[in-house]
């Protein structure tokens, strides 16, 4: 087939119903603090990867709530694992933990071993 | 013969009680641990939505309980409320005893202790104040940082020690959002040269003409609402506050100077309140605030009979709220000594 010159664009929606939540399931059922996170971004003001590189802790939590997968999987690697978070978070959300169980999740393929 | 009824407490809530107390008829004494009456309202300067003068519910307040005959004691805390069959016996610090026929505990709030918060550097950093001190500030017509300068760069941080587990407030104060707004209004109003800005988790605005005050805010007088939670506060060589949050919305980090910082503190139960529950056997929540019996139809009722609550010693309250929630109580109470006749 010849070569048209263009492209399709992805769709930007987030499609909620053909998203992949597995991962977040997985981490609020090891992780029920997870679920109570209010984005208010004290995680990510404090983080110091988040200083220097696109991380933020806040947008990764939201995305995975959301099934948007692709771009949590590459960037959680980037956490230190330094906790500056948890102590800041107002929630008591264990953010930390949240990473560690985003990276299991990743590393385990959640959807394809249930 | 006259029913006794003791209200502790001389803030909003115990003013209001015993004024209407007094009114249909009964012998009020009104017991308060400070020397003089008003509690709280004494430290404000206008009051949200309408940014009435304070002095104006004070005055009121003033008007109804000395119109109606009423016995103040001032410098005096209760120790102790107990009852025997239906006599109430409150001991006082002063180590004295009165009867009482009912008594209504209006014993409010205290302020968070802003200090708890260590990483938003107050008592650290000169220039780091609680809404309170601010409120001082406007009282005296002079806003100025530590030095007697004028702040050109003036930040709001809202839920300092509201909706906080780290310092075991899981609730909402409720009243410190439209007190921001208010106050940072107020800073545009004195310092038309200033910036504000006010860094949010969420704006809630859940009163009558609140949310328009919050419009006035950013329509009129151009203060800047950015959703972030600060989380940390640090000083600059020229002793500039820096502080970190995040940009929720833009997604991105932020830091900022500021001249001054004012922490939005949240209200507690007060100190008094919570002793005084200890040692009568009154019922608390989990937020630390007096329970009531039931939530929804008897809110003044406390889990001793003839004992009832009136104001933000419940949960954190609003003025008008108060008011009528202290009324509430009195109307309680004649329900009680009607069952009594």
């Amino acid at each position: 087939m010849g070569e048209f010159g263009f492209t399709i664009s992805q769709a930007r929606v987030i499609n909620y119903n053909s998203n992949d939540r597995s991962i977040s399931d997985y981490i609020a059922s090891r992780e029920p603090s997870f679920r109570i996170c209010i984005e208010c971004g004290g995680c990510s003001a404090t983080c110091t990867t988040g200083n220097f590189t696109s991380f933020s802790l806040r947008e990764l939590q939201i995305l995975l709530k959301r099934g948007e997968n692709d771009y949590v999987r590459e960037n959680i690697k980037k956490c230190m694992l330094c906790g500056k978070c948890i102590l800041v978070c107002p929630r008591g959300v264990n953010t930390r933990n949240v990473v560690t169980l985003a990276r299991e999740a990743f590393q385990k393929n959640v959807k394809n071993a249930v | 013969m006259s029913r006794h009824v003791v209200v502790i407490g001389a803030g909003v809530a115990g003013m209001e009680a015993a004024g209407q107390l007094s009114k249909a008829g009964f012998e009020v004494s009104l017991v308060e641990k400070d020397i003089k009456t008003g509690g709280h309202l004494n430290d404000w300067y206008k009051l949200f939505p309408d940014r009435r003068d304070s002095s104006e519910v004070k005055d009121y307040l003033d008007r109804i309980t000395r119109l109606n005959s009423i016995r103040f004691i001032p410098g005096t805390e209760v120790e102790k409320i107990s009852r025997i069959n239906d006599n109430l016996t409150l001991k006082t610090t002063e180590g004295t005893e009165m009867a009482a026929d009912a008594v209504i505990v209006a014993t409010g709030f205290d302020l968070f202790k802003a200090a708890r918060k260590e990483e938003y550097g107050y008592d650290i950093y000169d220039n780091v104040i609680t809404s309170s001190e601010l409120e001082s500030m406007f009282c005296k017509g002079k806003i100025t940082m530590a030095d007697g300068s004028v702040p050109a760069k003036v930040g709001f941080l809202h839920c300092v020690g509201s909706r906080d587990e780290k310092v075991g407030n899981y609730y909402c104060s409720k009243l410190c959002c439209v007190t921001a707004v208010k106050q940072a209004i107020e800073i545009r109003e004195h310092l038309p040269e200033s910036r504000v800005f006010c860094f949010y988790m969420d704006m809630r605005m859940g009163g009558a003409y609140y949310e328009e005050l919050y419009r006035e805010a950013q329509e009129v007088w151009g203060v800047n609402f950015i959703r972030g939670k600060i989380s940390e506060v640090g000083e600059s060589i020229n002793k500039n506050l820096i502080i970190k949050s995040e940009d929720t919305l833009a997604g991105r980090p932020l830091k900022m100077e500021l001249d001054m910082l004012v922490l939005m503190s949240g209200m507690e139960m007060a100190e008094s309140g919570k002793k005084l529950a200890v040692s009568s056997g009154l019922n608390v929540g989990e937020n630390r605030f007096f329970s009531s019996e039931d939530h929804h139809f008897g809110s003044n009722l406390s889990n001793m009979q003839g004992v009832f609550y009136a104001g933000s010693c419940t949960a954190p309250m609003n003025i008008p709220d108060t008011i009528s929630h202290a009324r509430a109580a009195v109307s309680d109470v004649m329900d009680y000594f009607n069952l009594r006749k």
